[in-house]
């Protein structure tokens, strides 16, 4: 079973979610999904400054075996990407959580990170995937 | 690689596997009203004898000219090595194997023809080439406009072939992609370079650039790829690669360079004939490779350490990424790759040159040639490659070069179908393969035949008065 912070909200779609403190949110994959994935050989990050939807796939994480987008989790603005990436996507793998997030995103309504999954529903969810 | 049918035996295990009583049942959730039944036209078989017989007097038809049509696609000498080697069993195979890796020598084949691709045009990268230039110009525009996902427009100047600005309208239309067109100058033949300019920065996805252009002419290169960049859209070279031995290639043009470089590859060794198959190429900028179709070979070493290709950066592909895939085409014309990739290493860059300096020679002679009889002038002032546009006056193109095929030649296309604005316009080409005394056969017949006209005036139908 692998890592799932218990601080941060998460999606089916197997992102994490992070509240930064300034009312931005910051994003990546999580540590399930990264092995699921196999070694990161390339990051497509949003533009900073776009707008999303909620659900709108807005990156793409592409392993040696495949590629796959990553959902905006809550509709908002892109303020910052990780650019390190660029550079080291296997930063994704080696530490899903922390260097290795994806984007902050300033949510148009700071409430839709309610309605995101806690550590637990998301254990659920792996733990069903078996 | 043989080729073995399933037998019925074998037919019969899989259905059995899947619990199914016969073929049809497999496709039976396809309704009704969207088959399209049994094939009503087509005749019963013929011995191989008559088949012979037919394909004989079908090639006939076609009949023997002495060819001065260029158009997209040209004659050019094909050493004998090439197809004697490319239709060796061990090639003789239009796709890249399904199991791609236990063919070694394939791969090993496709990687030195992206090496000399990329050489050739100056660029970093280059695929394992698409159907055609027609399609692979669509594919370039359409990976152009991935990268500004809120850019639509794509210019396409009207200097480039009718017929690929139709294939790419086609392809991209349903897109959401807008082409627009750019005129010429009809005293140059080149791009209206302030048309493009009067685009805005960041309302331009990419601008294509022919070079050379469909009359043959020579662009300013330079300026439009700087233009292009000016503009923050991506420069899109559709060249001639036997051009490219001789001119500036896309990756040197500007300050930058071009992003994309595609073109026809036919002139690389594969002949002429009704349809094809040709082949299209395609090179990018490293930045660029995750948004090009097609598949791409590399070089790695094995579990051993052992030198070794295999495919590369598949997550393009629509085995891996499905829907969202670079493009659904994910082949390439491996037995015309092959052509092109031994006729270049026979050729290698000095052959090459030498091919398109005479070409260009052969080109600059039937001009001054044709030029000299009355009523034939030059269309444009720009410089050429091996390609030319004349003016034949009052005469109408398509009845001179039918009374001029009487004679045996192919004298060129009528442009006044697609360029009406031109007037009555030729254009007309010489590669390497003509002679001189062909090019002086040429002139000898197209002065008869517009001194005869202008002497005798074909009726018009009309009643006089």
């Amino acid at each position: 079973m692998s890592d799932i912070p218990s601080e941060l909200r998460y999606t089916k779609s197997h992102e994490w979610i992070r509240s930064i403190g300034d009312g931005h949110l910051e994003v990546g994959i999580t540590a399930h999904a990264q092995e699921l994935l196999g070694d990161m050989v390339y990051v497509e990050l949003p533009e900073v400054g776009s707008t999303m939807n909620g659900g709108d796939d807005c990156a793409v994480v592409e392993s040696v075996k495949a590629a796959s987008d990553v959902y905006a989790p809550v509709a908002g603005e892109i303020v910052e990407v990780n650019t390190l990436l660029q550079d080291a996507p296997e930063t994704v793998n080696s530490d899903p959580y922390g260097n290795g997030w994806l984007f902050r995103i300033e949510p148009t309504d700071e409430s839709e990170l309610n309605e995101l999954m806690s550590a637990e529903d998301y254990t659920a969810i792996v733990e069903a995937e078996g | 690689m043989p080729y073995i049918p399933h037998t019925e035996e074998e037919i019969r295990q899989m259905l059995d596997s899947v619990n199914l009583a016969d073929i049809d049942e497999l496709f039976s959730e396809i309704p009704g009203e969207l088959r399209s039944g049994r094939l009503t036209h087509v005749p019963s078989g013929i011995s191989e004898m008559e088949v012979g017989r037919v394909m004989t007097a079908r090639s006939q038809q076609d009949g023997h000219y002495i060819n001065f049509i260029g158009g997209g696609v040209y004659e050019h000498h094909i050493p004998a090595p090439v197809w004697e080697l490319t239709t060796r069993g061990e090639f003789y195979t239009a796709y890249t194997p399904y199991q791609a890796e236990a063919s070694q020598g394939t791969l090993q084949l496709v990687y030195e023809y992206q090496t000399m691709m990329s050489s050739l045009m100056a660029m970093e990268v280059s695929n394992a080439s698409l159907y055609e230039g027609a399609s692979a110009l669509a594919e370039a525009v359409l990976a152009a406009a991935r990268t500004r996902k809120k850019v639509t427009t794509v210019l396409i100047p009207r200097t480039v072939n009718p017929v690929y600005r139709k294939v790419v309208e086609n392809i991209v239309r349903n897109q959401d992609i807008e082409l627009v067109d750019i005129p010429f100058s009809m005293t140059e033949g080149t791009t209206d370079i302030e048309a493009i300019r009067a685009f805005g920065k960041n309302s331009v996805a990419a601008l294509v650039i022919p070079q050379p252009n469909y009359f043959g002419v020579l662009e300013d290169v330079d300026a439009l790829t700087d233009l292009a960049h000016e503009l923050d859209a991506l420069a899109i070279g559709l060249v001639n690669p036997t051009a490219m031995a001789l001119l500036r290639p896309p990756g040197q043009w500007g300050a930058e360079g071009a992003d994309i470089a595609v073109g026809e590859g036919q002139p690389l060794g594969i002949p002429l004939s009704s349809g094809g198959p040709y082949m299209g190429f395609m090179c990018c900028k490293n930045k660029y490779v995750r948004q090009i179709p097609g598949r791409i070979v590399g070089r790695t070493r094995d579990g051993e350490g052992k030198e070794g290709f295999t495919l590369t950066l598949q997550a393009r592909e629509q085995h891996i990424r499905r829907s969202k895939a670079t493009s659904n085409i994910c082949t390439n014309q491996g037995l015309m790759v092959t052509a092109a990739t031994l006729y270049m290493a026979l050729l290698g860059p000095g052959g090459l040159r030498r091919v398109a300096a005479r070409c260009h020679h052969n080109t600059r002679a039937l001009q001054a040639k044709l030029t000299g009889i009355e009523g034939v002038d030059r269309c444009f002032e720009a410089p050429f490659f091996h390609e030319t546009v004349l003016q034949l006056g009052d005469q109408p193109v398509g009845d001179v070069l039918r009374a001029i095929e009487a004679q045996g030649i192919n004298g060129g296309i009528d442009l006044s179908v697609e360029y009406p604005e031109l007037g009555n316009a030729l254009l007309t080409c010489a590669t390497e393969t003509r002679t001189v005394d062909e090019i002086e056969g040429y002139a000898t017949h197209l002065e008869r035949v517009i001194s005869r006209r202008s002497m005798d005036p074909p009726s018009t139908g009309k009643v006089a008065g």
